[in-house]
């Protein structure tokens, strides 16, 4: 099927002589081959999205339809590597075309020279249908790849090969459907990405996602399989959040995609994962990831397609039972994406200029997360969690994009700029953000960790909310015409904020927090709280009361190694018991 | 063979419509005939059909609808390259206006570039000496950083540029360093003010300007920071040079955008500006950087005025997204003489942090600075409540926060035009700032660090 081009604009192009094509088609355009893909058709006219850069394309070059709705190809291969918004590898896009990206380079996205040790789970004669596991290969050292029966498919295996190391071409399996039609599976196989992959059953979501964050973990955490935004103004730390999650996530595997972002933030994730090292397994960060690279300069119609292709190989993952966190920074550059696009179709826009149809495409996107019970026979549970980052222009956050997105997803991380400002780093305010999964993660909490947990985070949010409350006063009256109670509130506050959410990212030491420390950091500073308090009752001196030197020791525990943290936390408990009982003594004393 | 066309149906500044062409694409380049012989240039912007759309790069006028011609090149804007543009001024449109020869290209390289391969750069993270301890100290500048300045109408930053320029150099090094500079819709004053601060110093053998001034045709500005850039390229990956671009002013490149998107009709977002005006300006910034492989570098320095000082207006609020990191100058600390007025707090370097430490500057950097910062904050709130309530109603700890918060402002920032500090230096004064608060309340920095650089009282 081939047409000719009557207009181009930009990445939008128009071709005539394509009655057969269908809608969502990839096709080919011109004599460089360019990527695109058919958008809408009226008679025999196509509108194209081409993905790549539309300079020297004119009227009267050839377009023609290859016939497949876009796909991305799913295999052993894809970990450890990065890949443009459309699944070319951009380590052999550079080894083909250099520093920088040129135009109708044609890659595909799994090596084809490359072998895998391939172990057969599935016999000749056994009943398979689809996300069966037919075999597996260890494809990293942290991850067992499943080769899985491709939905959709069902029969009887005929063949199985044995035990060796094969490319993802070879044929792997043959199997035979109930129409007697034989199939032969290779390692790989191909989805269409506009297409959320099946599973069997949806659960509503039950456990957390550890992410090493203190104030993620502790006060706004998110379950695996939920779905979180982070909207923050630029440099408020939206990328070091996202970084972070990607880094600590307690998940198998982790997609990020980097869309219409910084080219050296990717760069630091492909230089700065291989060396750090999961916290729970030893192995390498990137050993278990997959990045999406469509960098702000690159062509602006593959930026669309990137957020779509990074999903569906999370889905994929996911469908071996793996637990994946879909990390897209940021989805408004995809929305911008789609608003260019609108525009130049010469759609009616909706709100400034985006779409109508943005609220239900980002719907869309995020209800691809979930927690599932994967097809197959074996019930195998996994999820895919994700978390988008939102960059409002001038960090207002009534823009539609923050809107619609807010909308639907459970836990909202507000990065706030003057917190930034002050270096308050995670800079997530903790009176506007939310997680609606408190509710469903409260007994997982309780149960691993006693009822105390729970507690500890209603009274520092209590405590925090108090604050901001007595803050207004003092910003009237001064801090002397506050009661001591209302001083140690605030004195309590400043230490919840400062030896408590503040995390460094880039101190080794401080830069993961297992739940242990920060469960029993919180309770330190809890605990000052309520002796303070009652030392208080009894008559105690404010001042002398603040001035205790534990508060030091509890401001540096956050760096206490995790295997000290018991006994170390437990001597400064002691310590600051001592020195408020003394502080309560010598207030009797007066 | 070339086709010239005299079908040119509509002229509407800066758009023109050209009739019956054929072999026309996306992007070409074409020349305007007038009837006078004088040659202009264009691009096409939409074609449909045998119908052109393509905008001028300078004015319309004289243009014939009957008599002027009009070709196209089969090749987009391209600028012949070469090592001999050191040393040498270009207008807008890659001209030589400087009286000297025409530049004998070694290569002629697309305006647009090509997209850097993400998996092809390298992790810009040496540290480069500014000698401004606001900069140095607290938002360090690393090689083949985008690092714009974002200013106000009557600010100094064409001071604070050209002291970057001046003193800029990374430590114990002996590279080639090369500055290009492109002046987009500025004055002939304000451009001189660089040119001549070249001149005084000796760089000018080492500086390429591309000068499009307030006069010249504002659709031309939409190509002078790419042919900079496409110098810039040239120098650093090419010839292994250190280049440092400077571009003043991106908001005079933004409305000539505007004004282009305006004619073609579009729907324009926010303010007026075209909806793709991130992409746009992304596809410059991103220019800067490091490759694997490759000696040279370009470091980048746009400089911007906020309309009304605001942050959120769309030029800034879409470059702070892309850039990494942004220097802001304050009117406040304008009118209290500080020089140069750095705006600390808003400020920021996101490659800081793999820039500075042990082996590059020094150990206690990291502490030190996020100290300084959390100080100047407090203090900066203290100060207000200060005059809200009178000083009594602070505490002990405040007022000497305070206090810090002052002179952290006239010693730290305060620095003036022409002192030129080391790192240590600015470490030092860092420390010495530093002893003014209780040691107590200094909760960022390692406990050694504090015991090893802190100053007796």
């Amino acid at each position: 099927m081939s047409g000719t081009i009557t207009k181009v604009s930009g990445p939008l192009v128009l071709a005539e002589g394509l009655a057969d094509a269908n809608v969502s088609d990839v096709v080919r355009v011109g004599r460089e081959r360019l990527i695109g893909e058919i958008l809408n058709m009226t008679g025999d006219t196509a509108s194209i999205q081409v993905y790549e850069e539309t300079t020297g394309l004119g009227p009267g070059a050839e377009v023609f339809s290859t016939g497949m709705p876009m796909s991305v190809e799913l295999g052993p291969g894809m970990l450890e590597n990065i890949y443009d918004g459309i699944q070319r590898p951009l380590p052999e896009m550079r080894a083909i075309s250099g520093d920088c990206i040129t135009r109708g380079t044609d890659v595909a996205a799994l090596s084809r020279e490359k072998k895998w040790a391939f172990t057969p789970v599935a016999k000749p004669g056994d009943q398979l249908s689809g996300g069966d596991v037919i075999g597996t290969v260890q494809e990293t050292s942290a991850i067992l790849h499943k080769i899985m029966v491709p939905p959709r498919l069902k029969g009887e295996i005929i063949s199985v090969i044995g035990e060796g190391e094969y490319t993802v071409d070879e044929v792997v399996c043959t199997l035979r459907d109930d129409s007697g039609k034989e199939h032969q599976l290779t390692m790989s196989q191909r989805w269409p990405v506009r297409i959320a992959r099946p599973y069997s059953k949806k659960f509503v979501p039950r456990r957390p996602m550890n992410s090493g964050q203190r104030i993620i973990d502790t006060l706004f955490p998110i379950s695996k399989g939920g779905t979180a935004a982070v909207p923050g103004p630029f440099g408020s730390g939206k990328t070091v959040v996202q970084h972070q999650l990607a880094k600590w996530s307690d998940v198998d595997i982790v997609v990020y995609i980097g869309c219409g972002e910084r080219g050296n933030e990717m760069t630091d994730v492909l230089n700065e994962f291989p060396e750090l090292k999961d916290p729970r397994n030893g192995e390498p960060l990137m050993k278990r990831t997959v990045l999406i690279a469509n960098t702000s300069d690159m062509p602006v119609a593959a930026r669309e397609a990137s957020i779509y292709t990074g999903i569906t190989i999370a889905e994929y993952f996911r469908d071996m039972g793996y637990d994946v966190a879909v990390l897209a920074d940021s989805t408004s550059r995809w929305a911008e994406a789609l608003r260019e696009m609108s525009g130049r179709l010469e759609e009616m826009p909706g709100e400034e200029g985006y779409p109508a149809y943005l609220a239900s495409r980002l719907a869309q996107f995020y209800e691809r997360a979930g927690v599932v019970e994967c097809l197959g026979s074996d019930d195998r549970r996994g999820s895919v969690t994700a978390i988008g980052a939102v960059s409002p222009p001038g960090g207002d956050i009534s823009e539609p994009v923050s809107q619609a997105t807010m909308r639907i997803v459970k836990v909202f991380w507000a990065l706030d700029s003057s917190l930034a400002y002050a270096r308050h780093f995670p800079a997530i305010n903790w009176l506007t953000s939310y997680s609606l999964y408190l509710d469903s993660l409260g007994p997982w909490y309780t149960e691993q960790f006693g009822e105390r947990y729970m507690k500890n985070r209603e009274r520092a949010m209590h405590i925090l909310q108090e604050e901001s409350e007595l803050q207004e006063i003092v910003r009237l009256v001064g801090q002397d015409s506050l009661s001591p109670a209302d001083r140690l509130t605030m004195e309590t506050a400043k230490m919840i904020r400062e030896d408590f959410l503040m995390q460094n990212a880039f101190m080794d030491e401080d830069a993961y927090s297992s739940y242990n420390k920060q469960f029993k950091l919180l309770g330190l500073v809890i605990s000052y709280d309520e002796l303070c308090r009652e030392a208080l009752s009894r008559g105690a001196d404010m001042n002398a009361l603040f001035a205790i030197t534990a508060r030091e020791k509890i401001a540096r525990a956050k760096i206490i190694a995790d295997d000290l943290v018991n006994e170390e936390f437990e001597k400064i408990e002691k310590e600051m018991k001592q020195q408020i009982d003394e502080a309560v003594s010598g207030g009797e004393l007066i | 063979m070339i086709k010239e066309y005299k079908t040119i149906r509509q002229v509407a500044n800066p758009l023109m419509v050209v009739d019956q062409v054929e072999g026309v694409t996306y992007n070409e380049l074409g020349e305007i005939r007038l009837t006078n012989g004088e040659v202009r240039r264009c691009k096409v912007l939409e074609v449909e059909g045998n119908r052109a759309v393509v905008q001028l790069f300078e004015s319309a006028q004289g243009i014939n609808l009957a008599e002027s011609k009009v070709r196209f090149l089969g090749r987009p804007q391209e600028l012949g390259v070469s090592g001999d543009m050191l040393g040498r001024v270009f207008n807008g449109m890659g001209e030589p206006i400087d009286g000297g020869p025409a530049i004998l290209a070694e290569a002629y390289m697309d305006i647009n570039g090509l997209p850097m391969n993400p998996a092809a750069r390298a992790y810009p993270d040496e540290f480069i000496q500014t000698g401004v301890s606001a900069i140095d100290g607290l938002n360090t500048l690393v090689r083949g950083q985008k690092l714009p300045i974002f200013s106000g109408s009557g600010l100094p930053h064409a001071a604070l540029a050209a002291q970057i320029a001046r003193q800029a150099r990374v430590l114990q090094d002996d590279e080639k360093f090369a500055v290009v500079f492109a002046a987009i819709g500025i004055t002939f004053e304000e451009s001189e003010y660089f040119i001549e601060d070249f001149r005084r110093t000796g760089a000018i053998d080492r500086t390429v300007v591309f000068s499009n001034l307030a006069n010249d045709p504002a659709v031309e500005r939409i190509a002078t920071p790419r042919m900079a850039l496409t110098a810039a390229e040239y120098l650093a990956f090419e010839m292994d040079m250190q280049v440092l671009v400077i571009l003043t002013d991106i908001t005079n490149y933004a409305e000539a955008l505007r004004e282009v998107s305006a004619a073609k009709k579009e729907v324009p977002g926010r303010r007026g500006y075209p909806g793709y005006l991130y992409t746009d300006l992304a596809t410059m910034y991103e220019r800067a950087g490091r490759r694997q492989g490759k000696r040279g570098s370009i470091t980048m320095i746009p400089i911007l005025t906020m309309p009304e000082d605001d942050k959120t207006h769309p030029i800034p609020d879409l470059t702070g997204y892309i850039t990494e990191g942004q220097i802001i100058l304050s009117r406040d600390l304008h009118r209290k003489g500080i020089v140069p007025p750095i705006d600390v707090l808003p400020s920021l370097s996101r490659l800081k942090d793999k820039g500075i430490g042990e082996g590059k500057t020094r150990e206690d950097h990291s502490g030190t600075m996020n100290q300084l910062f959390a100080g100047y904050s407090r203090g900066k709130d203290a100060k207000e409540l200060m005059t809200i309530l009178g000083e009594a109603a602070l505490s002990d700890d405040d007022k000497l926060f305070a206090k810090f918060a002052e002179e952290f402002e006239k010693v730290y920032v305060g620095q003036g035009n022409t002192n030129n500090r080391s790192i240590e230096e600015t470490l030092t004064i860092g420390w010495d700032l530093l002893s003014i608060l209780p040691k107590r309340e200094l909760k960022r920095i390692k406990m050694e660090h504090i015991e090893k650089y802190l100053p007796e009282k």
